[in-house]
């Protein structure tokens, strides 16, 4: 018995040894050498004048924004505009503290749902999409290249083309007016199985056969060996949903004020025409912050997991 | 032969008894993919057939709904002219956007990528911070677009520029190519981090003078997986064009200037609509799945024949 969980350990410990090579191995390929071939200083300058161009498209209007949250009301309808405020101000801010107090319904209820709309929807997608994921990248059986397949093809159309029967199909589950209208399909979001199986699909066969001999069943090889080994694309699928449920207003498919999210409050504040403009602006900036952040955290990870993302 | 035939059934039942396990874990997720997936496909090619109203059971009445939208459906042409310039102009332009602005950043020092790469980015994951957009094309003299050409005095009067049919398209290409770098941009950075570095010293040694060459000839045939997966995205997403139109230029827009085809379908299909042609809309629906994935289908042929 005793010599029987001898050898387990010294296979857990076989394992990490492995697991660790590969992970090594994984960071060395991307340790980046100077390399720096068939460069000409024209060259050089150009890129840079189309860097610089292009990313100051691409940041002008969320700084924009952002730089709009702080203007006072008047400085805003200046003309000409100006980019940066002159007068830093946070009274747009406190305008919609004030705003979501003075409603019927708290705003920490929108917020409670948007939370548990997103947090909800995020766990079960990459938990299903993780577990699915891991025999069709490493199991052979009948069925799995159809599945792939079918898969590869769903990442081909956008979610419009499926809306009307999707709306049916909740209505025939009891799904309308309830929140789980948004997460259960949330748990189905083809682009994270598609990446996840991508990625698990790295791991080596042999880190996963030397468990099999040491008699660990495929669920103990999935929680304890697959699991643990692909966080990087987990985050990925966080980053990729969360941003997609984040911004989600309910829809057709919320009724019941009480149950709205966040992105759906805001938007009747934003509504408030001219005189919200300064309010809508702190709005966008608390709706965009969330996810972004997330990214700026992740960005590594994120990449990593893209690597891998090729379709053959 | 009746004999063969039981053999390989009992193989195959065998083989899925065997694999027991395998299918249990693919369960759970492929029932949701199932439902909300597959099913909606097949349920909309099935009712694109019918007439239906949801309250009503769906009547059939064959090819009609195809009919009507081409021939008796002026504004359908309209949206299918309008994706089709869109897609046409914001899938390419986007794919090559992203893939350059990959290969440029690519080179730098590892911060200045960083931050690059979440400047490029943000934008695509900002969700309704494109809503900006509005006071930079406002109508009024406080309109960014509008100031600033009147500062330099190009213009004397303010332009309608998101009421005005001819700009449309272009102010939605605009905003359509600021939000388009996403995924595929993501994919595009961390495929080329993942290109092997010898094969440019090697390609050095064998005679590549510039990046020109060094693109065509080692960068492209290694990204080509990545290259692949970029298009799936960058197609899907330009001929999918509607929350932008809709909350930028109106719904409809001024003279169907924005229509595209989703937001036909969803003028029909939407609950919020109503109209409530579901088999109508569905018959939008089933034309938008075959350009899709029709489109999808040939450009991975062509990028498939890339260097080989």
């Amino acid at each position: 018995m005793s010599e029987a969980a001898k050898s387990h350990d010294a296979v857990l410990a076989d394992l990490k040894k492995e697991e660790l090579k590969w992970i090594k191995e994984k960071y060395r390929r991307r340790k980046r050498r100077k390399v720096r071939l068939s460069r000409s200083w024209k060259g050089d300058v150009f890129v840079i004048l189309v860097l610089i161009v292009f990313g100051s498209f691409s940041a002008y209007p969320l700084i924009f924004t952002i730089t709009n949250s702080l203007k006072p009301l008047d400085e805003i309808f200046k003309f000409p505009p100006r980019l940066f405020p002159q007068h830093i101000t946070f009274e747009h801010f406190i305008d919609l503290f004030n705003l979501i107090g003075n409603t019927q319904i708290p705003i920490s209820r929108y917020l409670v749902n948007t939370i548990l709309i997103t947090a909800l929807g995020t766990a079960g997608h990459v938990f299903l999409a993780s577990l699915c994921a891991y025999p069709l990248a490493k199991h052979k059986f009948p069925g799995k290249h159809l599945i792939n397949q079918m898969i590869v093809y769903s990442l081909m159309f956008s979610a419009a083309v499926t809306m009307i029967p999707t709306y049916m199909i909740s209505s025939w589950l009891g799904l309308i007016d309830s929140q789980l209208a948004i997460i259960i399909p949330a748990f189905g979001f083809s682009l994270g199985i598609f990446l996840m199986r991508q990625f698990i699909n790295t791991i080596p066969d042999e880190l996963l056969e030397a468990a099999k001999i040491d008699g660990a069943t495929e669920y103990q090889i999935f929680f304890r060996i697959v699991m643990p080994l692909v966080k990087p694309a987990w985050l990925t699928l966080i980053i990729l949903l969360f941003q997609q449920l984040w911004g989600t207003d309910g829809g057709n498919y919320i009724f019941t004020e009480n149950l709205k999210p966040l992105s759906y409050a805001l938007s009747q504040i934003v509504a408030g025409g001219v005189p919200r403009t300064g309010t809508a602006a702190a709005v966008t900036v608390i709706m965009l912050i969330v996810p972004i952040t997330i990214f700026i955290i992740n960005q590594s990870r994120v990449l990593d997991t893209m690597a891998h993302s090729g379709l053959k | 032969m009746n004999n063969v035939v039981t053999k390989k059934r009992l193989t195959l039942w065998d083989k899925i008894k065997k694999n027991k396990v395998s299918y249990t874990m693919v369960a759970p997720f492929f029932l949701v993919f199932f439902t909300f997936t597959l099913l909606p496909v097949i349920m909309s090619f099935t009712l694109s057939f019918t007439s239906f109203d949801m309250l009503q059971a769906p009547k059939f009445i064959g090819l009609n709904n195809y009919i009507n939208l081409f021939l008796n459906d002026e504004v359908f042409l309209i949206a299918l002219k309008n994706t089709f310039i869109l897609a046409v102009i914001t899938g390419p332009v986007s794919y090559i956007m992203a893939f350059v602005f990959a290969w440029l950043i690519n080179e730098l020092p590892r911060k200045i990528r960083w931050l690059l790469t979440l400047i490029f980015y943000a934008p695509s994951i900002s969700g309704s911070a494109y809503l900006l957009w509005l006071l930079i094309f406002s109508s009024d003299m406080h309109g960014v677009l509008n100031a600033s050409l009147m500062n330099l005095g190009l213009i004397n009067a303010p332009i309608l520029w998101l009421d005005t049919p001819k700009y449309a398209l272009p102010i939605l290409i605009i905003v359509q190519l600021w939000l388009s770098l996403g995924v595929s941009f993501l994919a595009f950075i961390a495929g080329l981090q993942t290109v092997d570095k010898t094969l440019y010293e090697a390609g050095a040694i064998d005679g590549i003078r510039n990046r020109w060459q060094e693109l065509w000839y080692i960068t492209l045939p290694q990204m080509k997986p990545q290259l692949m997966f970029g298009a799936v995205m960058q197609i899907t997403n330009s001929l999918g064009i509607a929350a932008v139109s809709i909350n930028l230029l109106g719904f409809p827009s001024v003279e169907y200037s924005g229509h595209t085809i989703v937001t036909h379908l969803m003028d029909f299909g939407s609950t919020n609509s109503t109209r409530l042609e579901m088999g109508y809309a569905s018959a939008v629906a089933t034309i938008l799945f075959f350009i899709m994935l029709g489109t999808n289908l040939i450009v991975q042929k062509i990028i498939r024949r890339v260097g080989s």
